[in-house]
């Protein structure tokens, strides 16, 4: 098998002569076994690699996309098992092959890149001993393996591999884990290497620099690929093959890029449709498109109809809220239609300002030494009432910490943020508490951000009660009329959090920021957390109600993708500074720093679709 | 791969990758699309309405009825309280009517246990000891909760200098033995004067509470930072309402487990006090004492050691049982997301 995978080095990027399929999933069924009895977690599954290909397997959370892969090495948790189909690596059918040819198989022919980084990496040992380790299992650990461990290291993208070799996973920071796991992965030198969303825990840059260093070497050295992700544009930009996996089954199969071009199946059709890193501008509400139509049949320029993103003059600040393509005439100020709930309000006037806002950490050091890490540098951004302004960066720019001042959940250490004119950082007591009324956030993670032993009646209610607003009786249908404004039934009041999925979740967290008719809410990675269609089913909502409501939203995301279809302005934030600020269409048209360039560009699959 | 620089070219710049184009195969790849009866679309995240509603206590409690562990343990606790506080229903004899001709008399007709050397019949004793073991070892529990809860909570939310004070002055206590901290209480003269039931609930108290401190602080400090506890304090919600509405029902779990786990030992530590002869006053009738009681004896009669000794070993074991059992159910990492 080594042997093999020498001579594959050689001779680089040349597919192998012999069509026989490395890997063949034949009518692949999986069960696991429930306390609910037997689900089947797979059914009729089938896809077929190639040597030296790159398949990507495309789906949803629990479309059974990782159980198939697993079940390829052997890896199904212990209450899952192949009950039907074959799955034939190399002509042998090892669907249910015995343990120890599973094992002998593992590492030097079927190689495997997890997806947590950060958990996958045994934190009391060094890398090095878990590089060798791999080494050792397979039986490639001779008199020189600490070079070898650091050849692979190097191999993998690690810098300076020998002095790596000796740190332990803590001192990585995500990439260089990933990196690491890469090199674990790949240092049998496997015929096949299953790389289950090998990048989702990290930066869109570096997922980019991590997928086309794996890419380069699996081309080297002729590993066929099997892709797992949920992300169709990523998918489509680095595999020949995509396979869309829906509800455990094989929806469609094909070359990549004509799947994406030319969607047959309905599912994937709402996949393409709603994939946002293919977007190419912003979500328009249900009334902005009848206003819209109406404009268009008004003035009669049936050209203005093919609304592309960044042909009209207006900007949206102009606008108010609108897409910058409808002509000024016909977009309505969205304050205009809110029968006075919101009085003296303008669009267009500013609601939300932020002045040289800067935060500054003590992090503990040694020896009782302190050290400040300035965590945002002198931030300044202004709201306009009804927009939407996206703050954008990478982990660790300090984004998050800008929208926890906002919410006025933490003290800036310098600077002002204004609030309707109003200086936040000085609120007390009862000014503070009606602050709170209009502010409301949104969190990333939909299973922490609801209290588990709330059900949604008390969830939804919460802030009512705190506010005192209403009585029992006329607090319930105003629950009825919030879940019915985030389209859940009213049955789902009775409901506790963990019954309800990731979207619901979220759905539930806006109808309560709603319940107290805010004026701003801060979405803090609202949408980072969700699966692609329920994410585009949750963008769309927002974008309803801020139409309907006249919201203003401060949008903190790491997917530029995701401020291409909601965002008015985009601040882009770098190390704690922003490195610019202008409207999205000039952003996303006309990036004048090379960091936003280079996040553009980093965006899966954004060009792909044309 | 092509590379673009920016609008101003300029060498010191960083070259920027361009975005990527698709990979293209020589192979031909077949387009398979899966015929759509295969696998009809469904509505986007609906909520699946077929199901019951289920509280997070409900759930545990579903989980729970099905254990065997648990069934055996509830049965025999609910047997140990009904016997706790009925006492006249198992045992006709009176305890405390006893005939030194009778003394470490063997079993006989309505005396199946035998006598003990006062002549007692040791079955009713055993019976109608049940209530003064097991209010020991409730009102200890309880004690135990709401001290040791409101010292863990505080200090676990709160943190800072309140955490360090209350942490420390618990590990003082945790570092005292239970039973040694005991027996010098217990022979302080406020205590050896008035010795009964709330005395020796009230010393168990004094040395109990930092265990349940530290599983609530732990608990509270796991708690405190979720999303949902900022989501409230963002709704307005003040700082202790959130601790009292949201963090404490949610640090809730951990804590139940290790108070019925300890409510079994409270019961040992108990009898052993009363064993040491400085626990129940000889007054109250209790396993502890009787065990105490039957020592000299246990050569030649040591039925009557036994008897109390089985039943305190069953009241304990169910005890823990229980907690083992609710350790299952209420665990977060077996909750089903």
């Amino acid at each position: 098998m080594s042997n093999h995978a020498k001579d594959e080095t050689v001779k680089p990027a040349a597919p192998r002569a012999d069509d026989a399929p490395l890997l063949e999933i034949r009518d692949l069924a999986i069960t696991f076994e429930t306390s609910n009895g037997p689900v089947k977690a797979v059914r009729n599954a089938h896809l077929t690699i190639m040597p030296g290909e790159t398949v990507a397997i495309v789906g949803e959370s629990g479309s059974g996309k990782s159980t198939t892969a697993l079940a390829a090495i052997g890896l199904l948790p212990s209450n899952g098992r192949v009950s039907a189909g074959r799955i034939i690596f190399d002509g042998e059918d090892i669907a249910n092959a015995s343990e120890k040819r599973i094992i002998e198989l593992r590492g030097n022919s079927i190689g495997m890149v997890p997806q947590d980084p950060m958990s996958n990496l045994n934190p009391v040992w060094k890398i090095g001993f878990q590089v060798k380790e791999t080494l050792k299992a397979n039986g490639l650990a001779g008199a020189n393996s600490k070079e070898r461990v650091a050849e692979v290291l190097s191999e993998a993208g690690l810098p300076d591999a020998a002095a790596r070799a000796k740190q332990y996973p803590h001192e990585f920071s995500g990439g260089m884990r990933q990196r690491a796991l890469i090199a674990i992965g790949l240092a049998c030198r496997p015929r096949l290497l299953i790389a289950d969303e090998p990048t989702s825990a990290l930066d869109v840059t570096v997922q980019r620099q991590i997928l086309d260093h794996l890419d380069r070497m699996t081309t080297e050295l002729g590993t066929a690929v099997l892709l797992i992700t949920h992300d169709l544009g990523l998918a489509a930009e680095r595999a020949e093959k995509l396979v869309v996996m829906y509800k455990g089954q094989v929806v469609e199969s094909g070359p990549a890029l004509e799947i994406l071009r030319n969607p047959q199946h309905p599912y994937t059709q709402r996949l393409v449709n709603s994939a946002p890193s293919l977007a190419s501008r912003r979500l328009q509400s249900q009334k902005a498109k009848d206003a819209l139509a109406a404009a268009v049949a008004e003035l009669d320029t049936p050209a203005d109809a093919d609304t592309a993103p960044d042909t009209a003059g207006a900007t949206p600040a102009d606008a108010g809220h609108a897409p910058s393509s409808i002509p000024a005439a016909a977009a309505k100020p969205p304050a205009a239609s809110l029968d006075g709930q919101r009085k003296g309000a303008q669009a267009g006037e500013t609601i939300l300002e932020i002045k040289n806002l800067t935060k500054v950490f003590k992090l503990r050091g040694a020896l009782g030494k302190s050290s400040d890490f300035k965590a945002v540098d002198d931030v300044s951004f202004s709201v306009p009432r009804g927009t939407t302004m996206a703050i954008v960066g990478e982990s660790g720019s300090g984004k998050s910490t800008v929208a926890q001042m906002a919410l006025s959940l933490l003290a800036p250490t310098e600077g002002s943020i204004l609030f309707d004119g109003v200086e936040v950082n000085t609120l007390k007591g009862k000014a503070l508490f009606d602050f709170r009324r209009r502010v409301q956030p949104i969190f990333q993670d939909p299973y922490g951000s609801l209290d588990p032993m709330f059900n949604i009646y008390r969830t939804i209610e919460e802030p009512l009660k705190i506010h005192r607003i209403g009585d029992a009786k006329s607090r319930e249908k105003k629950v009825r009329e919030l879940l019915d404004q985030v389209s859940m039934p009213a049955s789902t009041m009775h409901r506790f959090p963990n019954e309800l999925s990731g979207g619901q979740r979220q759905r539930i967290a806006i109808a309560r920021a709603l319940a107290l008719n805010p004026d701003v809410i801060i979405c803090d990675e609202a949408v980072s957390a969700l699966d692609v269609l329920v994410q585009a089913q949750v963008l769309n909502l927002l974008n309803e109600l801020q139409e309907d409501l006249g919201l203003t939203y401060l949008f903190i995301t790491h997917d530029l993708a995701v401020v291409r279809q909601i965002a008015d302005h985009v601040t882009v934030m770098q190390k704690g500074r922003v490195v610019e600020a202008a409207s999205t269409d000039e952003v996303f048209s006309n990036p004048k720093q090379v960091y936003t360039q280079e996040l553009l560009n980093a965006i899966p699959g954004a060009t792909l679709l044309v | 791969m092509s590379e673009k620089l920016t609008p101003e070219t300029d060498l010191t710049k960083p070259v920027i990758p361009a975005a990527r184009q698709g990979k293209t195969s020589s192979r031909v790849i077949e387009h398979f699309v899966a015929p759509l009866e295969e696998t009809p679309l469904a509505a986007i995240d609906n909520v699946d309405e077929s199901e019951a509603p289920l509280s997070l206590w409900a759930d545990a409690w579903r989980n729970l009825r099905r254990q065997p562990l648990f069934i055996i343990s509830a049965l025999l606790i609910i047997f140990v309280l009904v016997v706790a506080f009925l006492p006249h229903l198992f045992a006709s004899v009176d305890p405390t009517s006893c005939s030194l001709n009778d003394s470490s008399e063997g079993a006989r007709a309505g005396h199946p246990l035998g006598f003990t050397l006062q002549g007692c019949d040791v079955y009713s004793r055993m019976v109608y000891g049940t209530r003064a073991s097991l209010m020991v070892g409730v009102f200890t529990t309880l004690g135990v909760l709401v001290v040791g809860g409101i010292m863990g909570a505080l200090a676990g939310y709160y943190g800072g200098w309140i955490d360090a004070i209350l942490a420390r002055l618990g590990d003082i206590f945790f570092a005292l033995p239970l039973i040694l901290g005991a027996i010098v209480v217990m022979q302080l003269p406020a205590f050896r004067d008035n010795r009964s039931v709330w005395t020796v609930v009230l010393t168990l108290v004094i040395f109990g509470w930092p265990q349940i401190a530290r599983i609530t602080r732990g608990a509270v400090i796991e708690n405190r930072n979720a999303d949902f506890v900022t989501a409230s304090k963002a709704l307005g919600l003040s700082r202790f309402s959130a601790l009292v509405r949201h963090v404490i029902p949610n640090s809730l779990a951990p804590i139940i487990v290790v108070a019925s786990i300890s409510l079994g030992t409270f019961i040992v530590a108990e009898a052993t006090l009363s064993f040491l002869g400085i626990g129940l006053p000889d007054t109250v009738m209790s396993w502890g004492n009787d065990i105490a009681a039957a020592q000299p004896q246990v050569r030649n009669n040591p039925g009557v050691l036994l008897w109390p000794a089985v039943a305190l070993s069953i009241t304990v074991l169910s005890f823990i049982m229980l907690g083992d059992a609710l350790r299952d159910a209420l665990d977060p990492k077996a909750r089903k997301r």
